[in-house]
């Protein structure tokens, strides 16, 4: 069966994805005068690194707002980023593809949520914030946690549940934390984190740090009820949160318009400003992240609702086809793929040549390889492991066994 | 023994239909063919020994059977024709003491905390919930991470008034009245730990937390480790709990038994105002997360404190009375009905060792273990269900650790496993009193 929302209603203005890309390529060529300068020499187009020329880009979709006015459509940008969003895009999506395989050859057990399909989001957010700015989110966290400064070498060890992955092996691919680039996790039961995030928009308040906290959550969580608890509360205390709704329309199996009476997330939050944005358009999400981190600062909570997708099915254990069409998949990724999107539009500012994106998606996938090698080779956890970080060793901490030695896990 | 009075025996008032078909005209009948002196007493006796035999009679406890009480509940007092009253000895002045001072255990706990008061020099005199209020004061003095979130602890000044003035004086971002949410606030006061600050977060009863279980269990205690160290957790939960009066089932539960199993959290439990002070200062002041069980009838007791600072330590017992013959571990308000038995045991000749386990996660089992050597005979008066309650747990351990110290089988007082009745004389029947507690000493010590 297919879900009764289909194309046209992602688009508020009735035009179809796929005509407003045309749009957007069109609408690029005759202004190509309009580009504030283009690269003049040849070695400026092959470097990364170097390049800052401004450019700016226009959304493919106008923004929908709730009690709010939405931000432009013309994003600032640079060749710089444009292909920086480019390579961690896809160093992103050969990640995901790289556990999967690592999954069915029985080396990632358990649960594994893939990301694929929902790169934008992850890389728009990284591009409008700071490492002070804190993001939570639930499990489907490899991506977000490559996107705040992890290493690759660190994902799979974790994923691989060896000691030198981000967790020391001991959370696993629902538990990724990065203390030092304010990644609060992963974490694994849903709707549990947003009340998390508002806390630290708290702490963020109480510190007067001048940052603020994006709560992430899915469409399946946003039913949660301990959702609108933690929203109240933070309208209420002016607390600088942002709860953005990765909205890829399925919860695990279940549709959204089977899941929700009101699928329109960003407007779920009644007295809360909220904002819907094309969640497969990373400058989409750029713009939409800067405006709302502004907007948090000065007047308390906003909604972000991402229009995504999932081409992987909610985990590894779900084939992604009985609740869904794989002519719906394949539509989704031939229309509207991030990573594609950021490929036109370099291949259109003239940045690279094919040729040249070709060679960096096989330098991604070196670089993904040997991660994983690298990870394969490093041990599993001590044993004597299994009794750390229980408790913190501090004032007054030590637990004691009958003989007052280190307490073993089967004393009360 | 009052039940070898054959007069007395009340045999055809099955044991199962104690607790729903008693009631005090329905022994008070029966009363015309006693002939023991003065009705009046007796009437005390009864009322404090029906309570004592309904809940005996339903509980595995028999002191008439030699055989060591199982731990099935029901089974074991089929078979039981007698309906045992009055255990508290043949004294009739003693037993009218038993059966009015249980609605004055409070005043009588202060006499005997008077005694064993822990102070030395001068010091000053205030109630728990003062006691309460000045360790989180002085600890948010010491510290401006640390902040208190619950229902009406700000302007209303706290239910139990613990946070009373600390509005005034800390204002409204260290001190946050929460809307009714307790899933939602406990998750904020984590995710605020997380960042470095320290709520104390109180619910208001401990019953409201059951809706936070997630965060307190997935949150709360799961994160230090699944985020391989990177994260502490160093909140404070804590609330009153336990059996009121006349509080109704859902105010008067006892949820240590159910965060027992949560790895990664202490739980302590404070009993009198020196310890409720130096409890709540170390469980503010420690990395982990700490829940800090408080009881609603204890708020109002009295005692002298120091004027120093002073912090308990979080994982350690406290001997509130050495002896000899029997280890009595409790902790919370059974700590009052254990002194009132005391008492009664004293005068009888016994030498019951006291302690107040105070730490419920994890047990010191080295205070514990000290004891039993020394007395080889235990007995656990608590609060909670006779399932899977904090005796439960103690009883393993100490089997499993002091097996072969033990010259009689553990015994575990509990509270019966019901929802706790509006009733007066019910809800005296669900909690262990001291009769109880006299009766099984007497019975382990045989």
């Amino acid at each position: 069966y297919l879900p009764h929302w289909n194309w046209n209603c992602l688009t508020t203005d009735s035009q179809s994805e796929k005509s407003a890309v045309w749009i957007m390529a069109l609408s690029r060529l005759s202004s190509r005068s309009n580009i504030i300068s283009r690269p003049l020499s040849a070695a400026f187009r092959r470097s990364i690194s170097t390049d800052t020329t401004p450019i700016t880009i226009e959304t493919s979709l106008p923004f929908t707002a709730h009690l709010c006015d939405p931000p432009s459509r013309s994003v600032e940008s640079s060749t710089q980023e444009l292909l920086s969003f480019f390579r961690t895009m896809a160093l992103m999506r050969r990640m995901e593809i790289a556990a999967d395989s690592l999954y069915k050859a029985k080396l990632i057990r358990g649960f594994c949520h893939l990301y694929d399909g929902q790169e934008a989001v992850a890389i728009g957010m990284e591009a409008a914030i700071t490492k002070k700015d804190a993001i939570i989110t639930a499990y489907r966290d490899h991506c977000i946690f490559l996107g705040r400064g992890g290493s690759l070498y660190e994902v799979f060890a974790e994923l691989m549940g060896r000691q030198d992955g981000c967790s020391r092996g001991k959370g696993g691919s629902m538990h990724f934390y990065k203390k030092d680039s304010s990644f609060y996790g992963g974490h694994g039961i849903v709707g549990a984190q947003v009340p998390l995030g508002c806390g630290i928009a708290f702490a963020q308040k109480y510190s007067k740090e001048e940052a603020v906290t994006f709560a992430m959550y899915g469409d399946g969580a946003a039913n949660q009820g301990q959702l609108f608890e933690a929203l109240n509360i933070s309208a209420l205390w002016d607390l600088p949160s942002i709860l953005v709704c990765e909205n890829n329309h399925y919860g695990m199996g279940t549709a959204e318009w089977r899941a929700a009476k009101s699928p329109s997330y960003y407007k779920r939050g009644d007295y809360v400003p909220g904002l819907k944005v094309d969640g497969m358009d990373a400058f989409a999400v750029k713009q939409a992240c800067k405006f709302a981190k502004e907007h948090a600062l000065k007047n308390g909570p906003i909604i972000l609702e991402m229009d995504t997708y999932r081409y992987h099915g909610h985990s590894m254990s779900d084939p992604g086809s009985t609740y869904r069409t794989r002519d719906e998949i394949s539509g989704v990724r031939q229309e509207r793929d991030p990573i594609e999107r950021i490929k036109k539009l370099v291949l259109s500012h003239d940045l690279a040549t094919e040729k040249e994106l070709k060679d960096m998606e096989k330098e991604i996938r070196k670089e993904v390889d040997d991660a994983i090698a690298k990870a394969k080779d490093c041990p599993m956890p001590e044993p004597s492991e299994l009794f750390t970080n229980v408790y913190v060793k501090g004032f007054g901490t030590e637990s004691f066994g009958a003989d007052r030695k280190e307490v073993k896990a089967a004393l009360p | 023994m009052l039940a070898e009075d054959a007069s007395f025996t009340v045999t055809h008032v099955h044991p199962m239909r104690t607790l729903d078909g008693i009631t005090l005209p329905h022994v008070l009948r029966f009363l015309r063919f006693v002939t023991l002196p003065g009705k009046k007493k007796m009437a005390a006796r009864i009322h404090g020994g029906a309570g004592a035999g309904a809940a005996t009679a339903l509980s595995t406890f028999n002191p008439k059977k030699l055989v060591a009480p199982s731990r099935t509940n029901l089974p074991a007092a089929r078979s039981s024709k007698r309906c045992i009253v009055a255990a508290a000895g043949s004294d009739a002045s003693k037993s009218l003491r038993v059966g009015h001072s249980q609605k004055l255990i409070a005043n009588a706990a202060v006499a005997t905390k008077a005694e064993t008061s822990a102070t030395t020099g001068t010091g000053h005199e205030l109630l728990l919930f003062e006691a309460l209020q000045e360790g989180l004061e002085e600890e948010m003095d010491r510290d401006p991470r640390v902040c208190v979130m619950g229902e009406d602890v700000g302007h209303y000044g706290g239910s139990y008034k613990v946070t009373k003035g600390l509005a005034d004086k800390f204002g409204d971002l260290r001190v946050l009245d929460t809307p009714i949410c307790e899933n939602a606030f406990t998750g904020m006061g984590i995710g605020a730990a997380m960042t470095g600050l320290r709520p104390v977060i109180e619910g208001m009863n401990m019953g409201f937390l059951l809706l936070a279980f997630n965060q307190i269990s997935n949150n709360c205690g799961m994160l230090h480790y699944t985020s391989g160290g990177q994260f502490t957790i160093p909140v404070v939960i804590r609330g009153p709990g336990g059996v009121g009066r006349q509080l109704g089932a859902e105010h008067s539960q006892r949820l240590e038994s159910y965060f027992q199993s949560i790895p990664g959290i202490q739980m302590v439990a404070c009993s009198t105002p020196y310890n409720a002070k130096g409890l709540m200062k170390a469980a503010i002041r420690s990395e982990n997360p700490v829940i800090l069980f408080e009881h609603v009838l204890l708020y109002n007791l009295k005692e002298k404190i120091p004027d120093e600072e002073y912090i308990c330590n979080l994982e350690e017992a406290e001997m509130v009375r050495p002896g000899e013959h029997i280890t009595i571990l409790t902790y919370s308000r059974m700590r009052y009905h254990v002194m009132q038995a005391a008492k009664t045991l004293v005068n009888k000749g016994y030498d019951p060792e006291v302690i107040d386990i105070r730490s419920l996660k994890p047990f010191d089992l080295y205070t514990i273990g000290n004891s039993v050597k020394k007395t080889h005979r235990v007995l656990i008066v608590e609060e909670c269900m006779r399932t899977g309650g904090i005796g439960a747990s103690l009883t393993a351990a100490i089997n499993e650790n002091f097996h072969d110290y033990l010259d009689a089988p553990v015994m575990c007082l509990s509270s019966q496993d019901v929802p706790t009745p509006y009733a007066g004389t019910l809800e005296e029947w669900t909690v262990v009193q001291p009769a109880q507690i006299v009766t099984a000493v007497e019975q382990l010590c045989q």
